[in-house]
C-alpha cells in the first residue's frame, strides 16, 4: 500500500444523469483550487480513471437504468467510505424516472422496430451493451447511501458547503436558500 | 366525451339551478353530475365554472381533490371495494380478485366495453358487516363469492344500480350494549324546550356541568367551545354536525344517524340555541349515502313539528334551520377546518389554526363543530341536567363513549361503555379470544399489545374517537400496519410537503418490510420518517399518521425484526427479475444480461 495520503480521495461517477451536476460542480470556479488543495480525485469523468479504487468520499449523479449503472453503483459501495447520492436523479430516479409508467419492452420496441422512419431495425443486443433495467431506481433502492444532496442540479454553493462541511468532517447541514422545496 | 353534448348541458343545468347557483354547493353539484354521469366531463366542468362565476381551476381543482370525483370516464358500474384491514380480514382481497377475473380487467381498468371499473376505498364504515364495497355510490355490506356472483351478473344485465333488488342494500343495525345516552328516552322538542325553557345562560351551564368533551377525537370541552364562539362578535352564527365518520373502523355515528338521528337534531339545535346560530350545516360521509333521505325525512318532520325554521319550538327569536351536505371520499375533510372549506365548496385543506372556527369558522364567521355523539349527548344533558351526565365515568372524562368494535370479536357492532371501563371488559364484552392487539380510536389512535389490556377507556388513559379493531393471535400485525400506512399516504391531501412525502416514504419502506425485502436500514428510516412527520405536519393528520409504525415498533419489534431479509442494506427489489422484460425483447441470456450475487452493504 502507498502512504497515507493527507488529502482526501474522491472519485465522483455519472450513471443515468445528464452530467448537470457534474457542470454545478465545476461552477464553484475558483474555489475548485481551494478543493483540490483538500482532496485528490480518484475515479471520476474528470480524470477518466474508469475503475474507482479506495476511497473516502464517492459522490454519484443520477440514477440507475440500466445493469452497468448498478454495477458501478456497487464498486463505488465497496470502496468508498462515504457515498453522496447527488441530485434530484440520484435522489429520486429524477427525470429518467418518467420512463416509468411505461412498459420498456414497448421503448425499446418502439424505438428500435416500430418508430417513426425505422426501416428493417432491430433491438440491439449485444453483450457488452448493458440491459436496461424495468424501471430506473434511486441509489438507495440499491446501496445504502449515506448523504442525499438534493436539487437540480444542487447549485454550486449548496455543492460547495457541503463538501467543505465533509472535508471539515461536520455532518452537512444545508441552510436556508441551500435546498429549496418546490 | 362530446364537448357539445346538449342533454348533457342540460342536465347540468338542472343541477345547477336546484342548487340555486350557489358556489359553496359546488361539492354537491359535482357529486349529483357523478351520480348522473359517472364522471365529471371537461364541457362540464367549464359549464359549471362559468355558471358559478368561478375560474375553471378552481372547479377542477376541487374535482381533482375528492376521491370519489373523476374527471375520466369511468366503468357504467365503479365497483370500490372497502380497504380497511377488517374488510382484508374478512376476505376482501379474495373477491375482488373473483370480481377481476370475471371481468378480465385489473384493479383501477376500466374494462374494455367501458362497463366496469373495480378499485378500492378507504374504509366505508361497515366494519361490523364486511366486507363492503360502493357500487356507483350504493353500499353493499356482508360481500360473500356468492353475492360477488350475484353482483357481477347484474353488472353484465346492466340495468342501472337504482333498479338493482332493494335488498342487496340493506345495511344491518348491531347496537349492542346501551348505556345513559342510548337507553334514556327523548322526544322530539323536549331538549330544545327544556333548553328554552330553562334558558341561554343555564343551559350552558349544564352543559358546562356535565363536563363534556368533544367525542371527535381531540376531546374538547364542549361548554368552553360554545361560550367561545356565542361571545365572539357578529351577527351571524353556525353550527356543524360533523358527520364524517372518515376514521378506518369507525362506524358509530352511522348508527346514531340512524336511530337517533332525532337526538342529534336535537343537539344542533340545543347548540343554536346557546349560541345564538340562526343555519347549521350536517356534513355526512360520501360513503353513506343511505342516509340522506332518512335525514331529510326527520329533517322535513321537525319543520312540520315547528322544531326547525322560524320560532323554533315557540321561542319568538329563535329562528334556526339545519342544510345537509355530502362528502365525497376525503377522510381529511373530518379535520374541522377542512371540513368547512368543503362545506363552502371548496378543496378540503385543512386551514391556518389558529383562529379556530369558533371565531372564524364557515364564511368566516363563528362557528361551533361538532361530532355526532357529542350533539346527541348535548341533547340529552339539556333536558336531563349536567349532573346526570356527569354521575358515570371517571374524574377526566365523564358520561359514556360509543364503540365502533370490529376484527376478531364474536359480536361486532356498536356498544356504549361508561368511560373508565377496562380494555379487558370491553374485549369480553364483544366477545374477543385469543387477543393478540387492538387497535383503539383507529389508525390515528394507539395499537394496544394484550399486556396492556388493564388499561381504561379514558381521555386520560386510552382515549378513542369510536373505533376499536381487535386483532387475534392468527393476525399478522405487519399487515395491519400496513394497511393503516397506504390509508395516510392516500388520504394525505398533499398540502404540506413532510405529510405528503412522509407519508408515501412510510407506505414505500413499509411495503418492503412486508413483501420481505426490508433491512435493518429501513426500520431506521420508519423512525426517522416518522418523527418527521409527528412535528412537521399542518394538521392532524399528518401528526398522526406514523402512530400505527411508531407503536407497532415499541410494542411488536420482533414482528418487524423477523421480517427483515437482512440487518445489512438490501435491494429495495428483485434486480435480476428488473431485467427480465429487457432480456425478453433482446432475446439475451449471456452472463452480463444477468445480475448473480444478493450484495449486501451495511
Ligand atoms: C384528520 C382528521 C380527521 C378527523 N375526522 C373527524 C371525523 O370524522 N369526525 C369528527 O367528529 N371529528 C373528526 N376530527 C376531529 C375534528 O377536527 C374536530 O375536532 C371535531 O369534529 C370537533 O368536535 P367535538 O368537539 O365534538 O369532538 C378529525 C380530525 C382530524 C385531524
Ligand atoms: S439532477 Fe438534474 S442536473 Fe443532476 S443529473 Fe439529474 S437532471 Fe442532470
Ligand atoms: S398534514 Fe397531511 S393532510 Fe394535513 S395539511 Fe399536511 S398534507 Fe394535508
Amino acid at each position: 500500500m502507498s502512504e497515507p495520503s493527507k488529502k482526501l480521495r474522491v472519485a465522483t461517477a455519472s450513471l443515468a444523469g445528464c452530467f448537470g451536476c457534474h457542470m454545478s460542480l465545476l461552477d464553484i470556479d475558483e474555489r475548485l483550487t481551494e478543493l483540490l488543495e483538500h482532496v485528490e480525485l480518484d475515479a471520476s469523468p474528470l480524470t477518466d480513471q474508469k475503475h474507482v479504487g479506495t476511497c473516502d468520499i464517492g459522490l454519484i449523479e443520477g440514477g440507475l437504468c440500466n445493469a452497468d449503472n448498478v454495477h458501478v453503483l456497487r464498486a463505488f459501495r465497496r470502496h468508498c467510505k462515504i457515498l453522496v447520492a447527488v441530485g434530484a436523479c440520484a435522489v429520486n430516479g429524477g427525470l429518467p424516472a418518467q420512463r416509468n409508467h411505461l412498459d420498456i419492452r414497448d421503448c425499446l420496441q418502439s424505438v428500435y422496430l416500430t418508430g417513426l422512419g425505422v426501416e428493417r431495425g432491430f433491438i440491439p443486443n449485444d453483450p457488452e451493451l448493458p440491459l436496461p433495467l424495468a424501471q430506473v431506481h434511486p441509489l438507495h433502492d440499491v446501496v445504502k447511501i449515506d448523504y442525499f444532496l438534493p436539487g437540480c442540479p444542487p447549485s454550486a454553493d449548496a455543492i460547495w458547503q457541503f463538501l467543505s462541511d465533509l472535508i471539515a468532517g461536520r455532518t452537512p447541514q444545508l441552510g436556508h436558500g441551500l435546498i429549496r422545496y418546490d | 366525451m362530446h364537448s357539445a353534448d346538449p342533454d348533457l348541458a342540460a342536465a347540468v343545468a338542472a343541477i345547477l339551478t336546484h342548487h340555486r347557483h350557489d358556489a359553496t354547493r359546488l361539492v354537491q353539484i359535482l357529486r349529483e353530475v357523478m351520480q348522473q354521469r359517472g364522471y365529471l366531463p371537461p364541457a362540464t366542468l367549464t359549464q359549471i365554472a362559468s355558471a358559478l362565476h368561478l375560474s375553471r381551476a378552481h372547479v377542477e381543482g376541487v374535482a381533482g381533490f375528492y376521491a370519489f370525483f373523476s374527471c375520466h370516464s369511468q366503468g357504467r358500474f365503479r365497483v370500490l371495494f372497502s380497504d380497511n384491514i377488517t374488510d382484508q380480514m374478512c376476505g376482501s382481497h379474495e373477491l375482488q380478485r373473483r370480481m377481476l377475473d370475471a371481468f378480465r380487467i385489473e384493479l383501477g381498468e376500466v374494462s374494455r366495453d367501458g362497463l366496469v371499473s373495480v378499485g378500492r376505498t378507504s374504509c366505508t364504515g361497515l366494519c361490523d358487516q364486511g366486507p363492503a364495497l360502493l357500487v356507483n355510490g350504493r353500499a353493499i355490506a356482508r360481500l360473500t363469492p356468492a353475492r360477488i356472483g350475484a353482483l357481477s351478473a347484474l353488472i353484465r344485465g346492466g340495468q342501472p344500480v337504482t333498479e338493482w333488488p332493494e335488498n342487496l342494500f340493506t345495511i344491518d343495525s348491531h347496537i349492542r350494549r346501551r348505556d345513559r345516552l342510548l337507553s334514556t328516552p327523548l322526544l322530539p322538542g323536549e331538549g330544545i324546550r327544556a333548553a328554552i325553557s330553562r334558558g341561554r345562560d343555564a343551559t350552558l351551564a349544564e352543559i358546562k356541568r356535565s363536563d363534556l368533551r368533544g367525542r371527535g377525537g381531540a376531546g374538547f370541552a364542549t361548554a368552553t367551545k360554545w361560550d367561545a364562539c356565542q361571545k365572539a362578535p357578529g351577527p351571524t352564527r353556525f353550527v356543524v354536525c360533523n358527520a364524517d365518520e372518515g376514521e378506518p373502523g369507525t362506524f358509530k355515528d352511522r348508527e346514531l344517524l340512524t336511530h337517533h338521528a332525532q337526538q342529534v337534531i336535537e343537539g344542533m339545535s340545543v347548540a343554536a340555541f346557546v349560541i345564538g346560530a340562526q343555519r347549521g350545516l350536517i356534513y355526512l360521509r360520501g360513503e353513506y349515502p343511505f342516509l340522506i333521505e332518512p335525514l331529510e325525512a326527520v329533517l322535513a318532520a321537525r319543520r312540520a313539528q315547528g322544531l326547525l325554521g322560524r320560532a323554533v319550538a315557540g321561542a319568538p327569536d329563535f329562528d334556526f334551520d339545519i342544510e345537509l351536505h355530502v362528502g365525497a371520499g376525503a377522510y381529511v375533510c373530518g379535520e374541522e377546518s377542512a371540513l368547512l372549506e368543503s362545506l363552502e365548496g371548496k378543496r378540503g385543506i385543512p386551514r391556518n389554526r389558529p383562529p379556530y372556527p369558533v371565531t372564524h369558522g364557515y364564511q368566516g364567521k363563528p362557528t361551533v363543530v361538532n361530532n355526532v355523539e357529542t350533539l346527541l349527548a348535548a341533547a340529552h344533558i339539556a333536558k336531563q341536567g349536567g349532573a346526570w351526565f356527569r354521575s358515570v365515568g371517571t374524574s377526566k372524562s365523564a358520561g359514556t363513549k360509543i364503540l365502533s368494535i370490529s376484527g376478531d370479536v364474536a359480536h361486532p357492532g356498536t356498544y356504549e361503555f361508561p368511560f373508565g371501563v377496562s380494555m379487558r371488559h370491553i374485549l369480553e364484552e364483544a366477545g374477543a379470544r385469543d387477543v393478540q392487539a387492538v387497535q383503539v380510536g383507529g389508525p390515528s389512535g394507539v395499537l394496544l399489545a394484550s399486556h396492556e389490556l388493564e388499561r381504561k377507556l379514558a381521555f386520560e388513559d386510552v382515549p378513542s374517537a369510536g373505533a376499536f379493531m381487535v386483532f387475534d393471535r392468527s393476525r399478522d400485525i405487519l399487515s395491519v400496519v400496513d394497511n393503516f400506512t397506504r390509508f395516510f399516504a392516500h388520504e394525505s391531501c398533499g398540502f404540506c410537503t413532510p405529510c405528503r412525502v412522509g407519508t408515501t416514504l412510510n407506505q414505500q419502506i413499509m411495503g418492503r418490510v412486508v413483501s420481505g425485502h426490508g433491512s435493518r436500514r429501513d426500520v431506521k428510516d420508519l423512525i426517522r420518517v416518522s418523527r418527521l412527520l409527528k412535528t412537521a405536519s399542518h394538521c392532524g393528520l399528518g401528526t398522526t399518521a406514523s402512530n400505527p409504525i411508531t407503536d407497532a415498533l415499541a410494542k411488536f419489534r420482533p414482528s418487524f425484526d423477523r421480517r427483515l431479509a437482512s440487518m445489512d442494506v438490501l435491494p429495495a427489489f428483485d434486480l435480476d427479475e428488473a431485467l427480465a422484460p429487457a432480456r425478453e425483447v433482446t432475446a439475451r441470456d449471456d452472463a452480463a444480461a444477468h445480475f448473480s450475487e444478493p450484495e449486501t452493504t451495511s
